[in-house]
């Protein structure tokens, strides 16, 4: 375990050196993607210029949950960066090369990319979680704290989960690849509201199917003091469950892996 | 001109053979469409005011969005003209008896249509058979739909006239990624594609659409469900042939410059 923590860390400051030898072509992607993310800010702040609610959830509130989700989409993608390159590394013939080094496989691939690029939505997240907090009745306590803490910690878990997931389709299908992408950038994109507002069905999806839920819907009911029940608040560690399940299924996948070439 | 249809009829083919719209793709957006309807809805239903659209008019609007994405994105440009300029093929393709920026015009157009002829199809028809509020309505009228189809066609050239503007000026650059995301980023927003422009108050929505993003899929998408009406369709129609011939002119001018300039590198 100790050697793989310290063999992730000399990876990541191998990509990270290489990267700052184009510091200027790094800066400018993330101001890019600053841009793009700022845009969904944007629509919420001028739907809410005419409209002061949205199924009882205030400007403030959009605001803070938003925030939540692409905090932890952004961690997840810069960390989990190579699950979703991985069908390229399948299709070259990489992964094979990784099979054959007497370390774990995960390790290697979340270790070929670490994108800090994908960060730049974090301005954003940042300036929305400053308007969300300044706007909304709070009270900033340790219980509070450590829900918006836990909130973010379950998003990174549930997105790197779904992310091997994806990646684990590739053991499958070779062809397409990409509709993994509904669940994992939709849940970016369309997350930005509690889910409750997207009526029952969609509800139950993000609850019994992929538990997105649980970080978004319930431990923001206790964030926003609508409930007192603290199991609301700790509903986040059930990510680990899911995560749990993606890597059963990833090991499932590896075992039937063939190799395809390269 | 003869040349330059064939440029865009090659394209058009190619298109057609080659990008079959992928399955995933269009599942994709018609999830993303489906979750936006919801979402309006419930705006709809926490607000006594209303909508500033009428809730069909926008449900249109965003199956169309969905539907002609292709038609009108600015941020999947053609990967095709960055290489070229990146690695030298420029030369060759300065050696031709063709103008630059018409046959890349050509191309561009030409390579959009295609893949629009393709996803719209299957999505449009989910689209109509999709349960009650969240259907999409037929056009208001058979001159609505006309219009529709005229200013869907000139926004498409506004679109395509304002990437060639893009193009162009990477002429100027050799690693354009970035700061081409960031242009693609806020025509994103000002073109109505986050939220359609009726949402945005006043006095930025005037402004917003008096821009050339504004005659880009605003016009089409509102007039085919009737937001759109009256004496603002000639005005509009004026606003976007105003907005095609200037960027045109743009990007020729900035052609021309950049021709005499361009240093090519190897290749």
């Amino acid at each position: 375990m100790k050697r793989n923590v310290k063999l992730y860390f000399l990876y990541i400051s191998a990509i990270l050196r290489g990267m700052m030898q184009y510091k200027l072509s790094l800066v400018l992607m993330m101001i890019g993607r600053f841009v793009v993310a700022f845009n969904g800010f944007l629509g919420i702040y001028f739907l809410f210029s005419g409209f002061t609610q949205i199924k009882g959830y205030s400007y403030a509130e959009v605001l803070l949950c938003f925030s939540i989700m692409q905090m932890s989409f952004s961690i997840a993608e810069c960390i989990g960066a190579g699950f979703n390159v991985f069908s390229g590394m399948v299709k070259r013939g990489e992964f094979d090369r990784i099979l054959l080094r007497p370390c774990s496989p995960i390790l290697q691939i979340l270790g070929t990319r670490f994108e800090i690029g994908k960060l730049g939505p974090m301005v954003t997240a940042l300036i929305m979680l400053g308007i969300g907090i300044k706007n909304s009745s709070i009270s900033w306590n340790a219980a509070n704290i450590l829900t918006l803490i836990f909130m973010i910690a379950g998003g990174v878990i549930l997105f790197l989960g779904l992310f091997l997931l994806g990646a684990t389709v590739c053991f499958f299908s070779i062809e397409d690849t990409t509709l993994i992408h509904i669940l994992t950038y939709g849940a970016k994109d369309h997350g930005k509201y509690p889910l409750d507002i997207y009526g029952k069905g969609i509800m139950r999806f993000c609850t019994f199917v992929i538990p997105y839920t649980l970080i978004q819907y319930y431990p923001l009911q206790f964030l926003l003091g609508r409930t007192d029940a603290w199991w609301f608040a700790v509903c986040p560690v059930g990510t680990l469950v899911f995560a749990g399940v993606s890597y059963a299924v990833w090991r499932i996948g590896m075992r039937r892996y063939v190799g395809c070439g390269g | 001109m003869k040349k330059y249809f064939s440029f865009f009829k090659m394209h058009f083919v190619c298109g057609l053979q080659y990008r079959m719209a992928s399955l995933s793709a269009l599942t994709t957006q018609f999830f993303w469409g489906l979750m936006e309807c919801l979402a309006y809805r419930a705006l709809l239903e926490s607000s006594p005011a209303g909508l500033p659209m009428d809730y069909q008019a926008l449900v249109s609007y965003i199956w169309l969005k969905e539907a002609f994405l292709v038609l009108f994105n600015t941020w999947a440009a053609d990967k095709e003209f960055f290489s070229v300029i990146v690695d030298g093929g420029i030369a060759y393709e300065m050696c031709r008896p063709v103008s630059i920026y018409d046959m890349w015009f050509a191309r561009n157009i030409g390579g959009r249509m295609a893949t629009a002829v393709l996803k719209c199809i299957p999505l449009l028809l989910v689209a109509f058979l999709v349960p009650k509020p969240f259907r999409m309505s037929a056009p208001v009228s058979f001159g609505a739909f006309l219009l529709f189809v005229v200013t869907m066609l000139l926004g498409a050239g506004v679109t395509a006239a304002f990437c060639m503007v893009v193009y162009m000026l990477s002429f100027f650059t050799i690693s354009p990624q970035g700061w081409r995301m960031l242009l693609t980023g806020a025509v994103d927003f000002l073109s109505g594609n986050v939220i359609p422009l009726p949402f945005i108050p006043q006095p930025y929505r005037t402004v917003m659409e008096l821009l050339p993003f504004g005659s880009m899929q605003n016009v089409p998408f509102r007039i085919y469900s009737g937001d759109l009406a009256g004496s603002e369709i000639p005005a509009a129609i004026g606003l976007q042939l105003f907005w095609l011939c200037v960027l045109i002119l743009c990007g020729k001018m900035i052609c021309q410059r950049a021709q005499r300039r361009v240093v090519v590198q190897g290749g």
